[in-house]
């Protein structure tokens, strides 16, 4: 009795080492990058994220609960993260050209969420898809800009389009 | 204008606050004074050296006109909401959410009409802070009282402590919103003096640009605590009151005769 548990635990111990082993192989194997944007979104034409993508995959709902206190109660809305840059680059279109939502099935949000089984309820209230933010705020003042190299009024000198060019640039030098 | 509400700030907690604050560190370390050193990002973002407001004038304000309701539907994608399927009219209009509304006033024995708009008057003491069980209804820095509706339970408490009826509760799923205005089931709303535009540095309101595009500039909005601002020089020239002054919440939003 004793002993055919024992080589029962024994195969059972083989199994999962190597069901281990194909696991990290197979994620070896495969170049970080692969799946980490949707296809056919701004992202996925671009080198990084506002951080490495790890650092990203890893962090990314504690920057994005932090953010949210400063921009909902203390009004600081030129922070790294934001939903609405996720949205904004994200995305991706499809065959007609418009935009699907970012939380839709299999699209950026959605395929890790669903695999690991975290609910994604950011998408009841926030915008799925980048759009004209309709902001009449817009007038005047860029509503891109990023708390980096403002010029002596405030107002920025780069946005965030041209620091993601910037970003890729320096990043092929 | 209450008896105890002539100033546009009262300070009287601040001031306690700050005794009660200076009797502990005495006696913490006598003679020892305690700085704490301000990290250079908490220096950012919205400071109590504004105070956001708005003066009505309801003269100015025309019984057909609704440029005020219409830019401020449009401005926080309100109007973006559509209608669920089978529900009533009288369902509909009760229970759409509404940030700024037209309310007309007779007076009884003279017979006067007046009309004006109606909104969160952004209290200093505002009562919905008082009820919020969760501390998602708040008063930011800058005066401005609105919801985070990342805490918001949908509870309500808010709505029924109110004296203005100024805010709403979304009843439905939303499925189109603003980037800048995410807004969807289950949370309380209301008038949040546009602050994404407040943010975004701009100093006027949908509902004041709307009324000025409208030709009657019924609207003004500005900060309080400015004394050179254009608003708190029309407060020092009009005679304007607050609704349920007796209440004493030192509203920000304030009527010309009412």
């Amino acid at each position: 009795m004793r002993s055919s548990t024992g080589i029962k635990r024994t195969i059972a111990g083989l199994l999962l080492g190597g069901l281990f082993t194909a696991l990290s192989m197979g994620v070896m194997s495969e170049p970080a990058r692969v799946g980490a944007v949707t296809p056919g979104s701004k992202a996925a034409s671009l080198e990084a994220c506002v951080a490495p993508t790890q650092e990203m995959r890893r962090n990314h709902m504690d920057f994005l609960k932090h953010g949210r206190d400063e921009v909902v109660h203390r009004g600081i809305r030129d922070t790294r993260y934001g939903l609405s840059d996720c949205v904004e680059c994200h995305a991706a279109k499809d065959d007609k050209g418009g935009y699907q939502p970012i939380n839709g099935e299999g699209q950026f949000c959605d395929s890790c969420h669903e695999y690991v089984a975290v609910s994604l309820p950011c998408f009841q209230c926030h915008r799925k898809t980048p759009g004209e933010s309709a902001e009449s705020a817009a007038e005047g003042v860029n509503p891109h800009r990023l708390g980096l190299l403002q010029d002596g009024e405030g107002q920025p000198t780069l946005n965030a389009e041209g620091l993601r060019r910037l970003h890729v640039m320096t990043l092929e030098k | 204008m209450g008896k105890h509400n002539e100033q546009l700030d009262l300070k009287r907690r601040e001031f306690i606050g700050k005794t009660l604050l200076a009797a502990g560190a005495a006696t913490v370390a006598p003679g020892i004074l305690l700085t704490v050193a301000k990290a250079a990002d908490e220096a950012r973002g919205v400071t109590s050296t504004v105070r956001w407001g708005m003066l009505i004038d309801t003269n100015k304000c025309a019984d057909d006109c609704s440029a005020c309701v219409d830019a401020c539907n449009k401005e926080n994608g309100i109007d973006l909401m559509q209608r669920p399927e089978g529900q009533s009219d009288a369902d509909w209009n009760a229970q759409r959410p509404q940030w700024i509304r037209k309310v007309k006033l007779r007076d009884r024995v003279t017979q006067v009409v007046t009309t004006l708009p109606m909104m969160c008057q952004h209290c200093e003491f505002p009562p919905c802070v008082d009820v919020c069980p969760t501390g998602a209804s708040f008063k930011r820095a800058d005066g401005i009282v609105m919801v985070d509706r990342h805490t918001c339970i949908g509870c309500r408490y808010c709505m029924m402590a109110c004296p203005y009826k100024a805010r709403s509760f979304i009843h439905q799923n939303v499925e189109n919103q603003l980037a800048a205005v995410p807004r969807g089931k289950g949370c309380v709303e209301s008038c949040n003096f546009c602050v994404q535009r407040i943010d975004a540095g701009n100093t006027t309101t949908a509902c004041q640009e709307a009324c000025d595009k409208a030709g009657h500039k019924a609207i003004l909005f500005g900060d309080l605590k400015d004394p050179e601002s254009t608003i708190s020089k029309a407060f020092k020239v009009h005679n304007s009151r607050q609704i349920r002054a007796d209440l004493e919440l030192n509203t920000g939003v304030r009527y010309i005769d009412v």
